[in-house]
């Protein structure tokens, strides 16, 4: 299945969770804040949120803003 | 004399100097710089993150006694409420500053929108400090909007021009209730303190610190301009005296001998 | 500006400081209101009065004869006041809920409304739906003087009645803003308590409506403690010099705030202050019930004693002879709505 993370097509071979995912694609741990399909998914739910085909992902975390 | 401290949201601050992290060349001189100014609040943004490189997590250089001001650097007020909660999500606290630009330009914020986003998160909780265009109304629909600070630019984002809207700062500081931070175009420590013996109840500088040749002492000058300021407001700047010019006279028949009643 | 900064005006006694407080007042006061001045007259309804204030003439313990116009009598003194070209009215009564209730003076706005453009009321302070009632009856504006800010003293003054209770009397102004009232006038009793405190007081009062009901048009005035039939009863004498500089201090610190001239005080005085502040004065007044038709001099029983006894044409005539420009209405009549 396909699914887009921070704007960009990413093939998963299996079905995966929340959790499985930010571990996979972030380097860093902390402070991944998640967004599924427009969405916030709180860390606590990220084990029991299935990723399905088309899901559209954001990873955001902070950076030095004004 | 010592000052009262600055309350935002029932929380206490002793210092009135924000420093914003953007534009640092590098963390070190960041988290050098929050040292040497002793700023307690700090603004943030959010950004995706990048999946290919590892970024140092910006969090990781801001003492944990620090407030969090996540910069919401939106262009509607749909958007600035969406990377509100996203803020939020994080856990690291739901102070937010409604930055709603839609001007390339001049980067000019639409106060407008921003009225909007406050309402909108300040009704789910959000300790809200909107920026904007200093405009009395705008400033009053945000106080019934439930902001919690407003933050009335100085100049230009990034220019460092220093005060240029003096005269309507003034105003939102003498008709609005709620503590008035002097944002963006600050550009040096005198304009800091310029803002400060206004009676402003604090600054926020960026641009000027993040991109000095040496950030960190830049940013302990401006911790100073900054009480120096406030010290001066608070100890009551002499009044200008009213000098009478000779030539005509308004009040002589108050010293002569008949009398007027 | 402080506290301490304004004692340490009033008390600064060099003619120097008074002059350059009066040249900047009056350098303020063209700039924001040209030379404009603008007139009303006053007419007295009532002086049946529930509040015994030991400083006035129509307190309830005061020996006078009491009378209230009926919408016949009172009609004829506002087509005498209208004749003499007045077209903003102040109409005064006593504090007398049962005597002038809110129906009263409902009747007396709508009738007020045929002969004048701008119609205000002084009279007892009353709650924001009465103040609704009023203004949709064609009422613009509202004064109301806390005579004094110093509570012992207001207590002191202040013996029975409603008029006792300050914190009602303060929120007045308030109330009659957000009932939607145009224009509020305040003001202290000059002479009544310490002067400093009480014009910082005023200030201080004004201030807070500023920032609240940013839309009225304010204006303060300073009557100053006379004789009436009875004692005086000033506890400290407001000289003139005192006077002027209360009056251009008001308008450096409040430049656009409207400053009142009442003819308590004299022609000269009143001349004077023109050049200096002043922005509204009342003009042909007579401040007995009945006064301007329906009774002779002798019978008269006024609030306080006049000194400027000038008409309406004498004091226009004055005016344009020393280049100001009197202004009788700022606004044809338009309909109050909610």
């Amino acid at each position: 299945m396909n699914i887009i993370i921070n704007g960009k097509s990413q093939a998963l071979t299996t079905a995966q969770n929340l959790s499985d995912i930010v571990s996979t694609f972030c380097k860093q741990s902390r402070h991944v804040i998640s967004e599924l399909n427009g969405a916030i998914i709180p860390p606590e739910q990220w084990s029991q949120t299935l990723l399905q085909d088309g899901d559209v992902l954001e990873l955001v975390t902070f950076v030095g803003g004004g | 004399m010592t000052d009262t401290p600055l309350v935002i949201a029932g929380k206490s601050f002793t210092s009135r100097f924000f420093l914003g992290t953007g534009k640092f060349k590098n963390k070190k001189d960041l988290s050098d710089s929050i040292a040497a100014g002793g700023s307690q609040i700090v603004t943030v943004a959010l950004r995706r993150i990048d999946l290919d490189h590892h970024e140092e997590n910006i969090l990781e250089h801001i003492p944990p006694h620090v407030t969090l001001l996540t910069n919401t650097s939106a262009r509607t007020a749909q958007e600035a409420v969406r990377i509100a909660r996203l803020a939020r999500a994080s856990g690291c606290g739901d102070w937010v500053k409604i930055e709603v630009i839609n001007d390339s330009k001049y980067l000019l914020p639409d106060n407008q929108e921003t009225i909007k986003a406050t309402e909108i998160l300040a009704a789910e909780g959000f300790v809200v400090l909107p920026y904007i265009s200093p405009d009395l109304y705008a400033a009053r629909a945000l106080v019934k909007a439930g902001a919690a600070t407003v933050m009335p630019l100085g100049s230009f984002i990034g220019s460092n021009q220093g005060i240029k809207t003096k005269e309507f700062i003034q105003v939102l500081i003498n008709e609005i209730e709620l503590p008035i931070v002097v944002d963006a175009g600050i550009g040096a420590p005198s304009d800091a303190a310029q803002a400060m013996e206004m009676g402003a109840d604090a600054v926020l500088v960026n641009t000027a610190v993040a991109t000095a040749q040496n950030p960190v002492v830049l940013a302990r000058a401006f911790a100073l301009a900054v009480e120096a300021g406030r010290l001066a407001y608070l100890s009551g700047l002499p009044l200008e005296r009213f000098i009478a010019n000779a030539s005509s006279p308004l009040t002589g028949f108050l010293y002569d001998d008949i009398p007027t009643n | 500006m402080t506290f301490q900064q304004i004692k340490n005006i009033l008390n600064d006694k060099s003619p120097q400081s008074v002059e350059g407080l009066a040249q900047e007042a009056a350098r303020t006061t063209r700039q924001h209101f040209g030379r404009a001045i603008g007139l009303y007259g006053p007419l007295y309804l009532s002086n049946f009065c529930s509040s015994h204030c030991t400083y006035c003439g129509f307190h309830s313990h005061n020996q006078i004869q009491r009378m209230k116009l009926e919408p016949e009598q009172y009609r004829k003194e506002m087509q005498f006041i209208h004749a003499q070209g007045i077209c903003n009215i102040l109409m005064l009564t006593g504090e007398s809920y049962k005597h002038t209730p809110v129906t009263y003076l409902k009747e007396a706005a709508v009738i007020a409304s045929e002969y004048f453009q701008g119609v205000s009321l002084e009279v007892h302070p009353m709650q924001t739906s009465e103040y609704k009632e009023l203004f949709t009856a064609g009422v613009d504006g509202i004064t109301v003087y806390q005579e004094t800010y110093d509570r012992t003293r207001y207590a002191e003054v202040h013996l029975s009645g409603y008029k006792k209770d300050y914190d009602f009397r303060y929120g007045t102004p308030h109330r009659a803003a957000e009932a939607g009232m145009r224009q509020i006038s305040l003001g202290v009793l000059l002479g009544l308590s310490d002067t400093a405190n009480d014009v910082y007081a005023l200030y201080q009062h004004v201030r807070e409506l500023e920032k609240s009901f940013p839309g009225v048009e304010y204006s303060v005035s300073f009557p100053r403690l006379r004789t009436v039939k009875t004692e005086a009863l000033a506890i400290c004498d407001v000289d003139d010099i005192q006077f002027v500089k209360i009056i251009a201090l008001t308008r450096i610190l409040f430049p656009r705030v409207g400053i009142n001239l009442s003819t308590r005080e004299s022609p000269q005085l009143r001349d004077h202050l023109l050049e200096i502040a002043i922005t509204r004065i009342s003009a042909g007044s007579n401040t007995s019930v009945g006064g301007y038709t329906l009774l002779e001099e002798k019978d008269q029983d006024p609030q306080f004693d006049i000194k400027d006894e000038r008409t309406v044409e004498e004091i226009v005539q004055l005016l344009k002879s020393k280049n100001f420009d009197p202004v009788f209405t700022d606004w044809r009549h338009i309909e109050n709505t909610l």
